[in-house]
């Protein structure tokens, strides 16, 4: 879909937390100035069209006793497709990436108790005999998550 | 913050998104059995507390043309970082930037900055902007584009009461 002036600053503005009332989307309306039947009508189809993946809470695992943690490994080619599939098969395997490195494939493991990364690293480690590299964030940098769209 | 099985219940319910609808808590709240407004209250809670971080919109940079995405890592002077790294997370081009611990020998590199683009040459022109930003408080940097999404579904709770 090509987006609009509208579609736009909707995807800006909602980018940014939603108010905590009963009616949210009629709020985000009267701020930018348009009907809530509009509005939501626009974001029905940002969605269908996965210009936007997922609209609601984003969670922080460490927040709730949990943990997050950025791991790499470097996978000979050969076997990419079928180590990938060992990685995926883990459910704290919550996004994974390959990418243009030595370090090939890239993935962030989401646990709800600390000790659940390692477990996780650990048992990768075994199931297809290569290291797990273990990044987890000492600090964040972060001033706010926009794309300009 | 400790969940109690009212906010796992909540958490399971809301992991796949807030409906867009006029009422959306009312909506999630009948689902569970809950008033809208110990809905809220709790939500409220977890805001304040860092479960929730914001209820927002995840896009998709593939759909805006944002096709070229590189995960900038950085050798940064460890007694520069504190100085240098909040900089480096305010340039309006950087999604997300973290510092990690270095992997050595494999891995020299302790702050990481996303950077999108629409081209890798629009991605490497960002880079530059950071490289100067950093000086000569960097020893060394690299450049890793994504390319291709192997699985991607955000946080799961298991099931479990």
């Amino acid at each position: 879909m090509t987006l609009d002036a509208t579609d736009r600053r909707i995807l800006n503005r909602m980018q940014d937390d939603l108010p905590l009332v009963p009616h949210p989307y009629a709020a985000v309306a009267a701020e930018l100035g348009l009907e809530e039947a509009e509005l939501l009508d626009r974001l029905a189809r940002m969605k269908k069209a996965r210009v936007i993946t997922r609209f609601g809470p984003f969670f922080d695992a460490a927040a709730m006793g949990g943990a997050f943690c950025l791991c790499a490994m470097a996978v000979p080619d050969a076997e990419f497709e079928e180590v990938m599939i060992k990685v995926n098969a883990l459910p704290e395997v919550a996004h994974n990436y390959q990418r243009t490195h030595r370090l090939n494939m890239w993935f962030v493991l989401a646990s709800e108790t600390p000790g659940g990364i390692a477990a996780a690293a650990d048992a990768i480690e075994r199931e297809t005999g290569h290291k797990v590299l273990r990044f987890p964030k000492l600090q964040e940098f972060f001033i706010g998550f926009r794309v300009a769209a | 913050m400790s969940i109690d099985t009212t906010d796992r219940a909540i958490i399971t319910a809301l992991q796949g998104g807030l409906p867009l609808v006029q009422a959306p808590f009312a909506q999630v709240a009948e689902g569970l059995g809950l008033a809208e407004s110990d809905l809220m209250d709790r939500i409220a809670a977890m805001k304040s507390s860092g479960v929730i971080r914001r209820i927002a919109a995840a896009p998709n940079h593939y759909k805006l043309g944002m096709v070229a995405n590189g995960m900038t890592v950085w050798d940064v002077d460890d007694a520069r970082i504190d100085a240098l790294g909040p900089q480096v997370g305010a340039l309006p081009f950087v999604t997300h930037s973290y510092e990690r611990p270095r992997a050595r020998p494999d891995w020299p590199y302790n702050l990481f900055a996303m950077v999108h683009g629409a081209t890798r040459d629009e991605v490497e022109a960002k880079r530059a902007q950071i490289a100067a930003l950093l000086g000569d408080a960097c020893r060394g940097h690299d450049i890793l584009y994504s390319t291709r999404i192997l699985k991607k579904t955000g946080l799961r709770l298991k099931e479990r009461n």
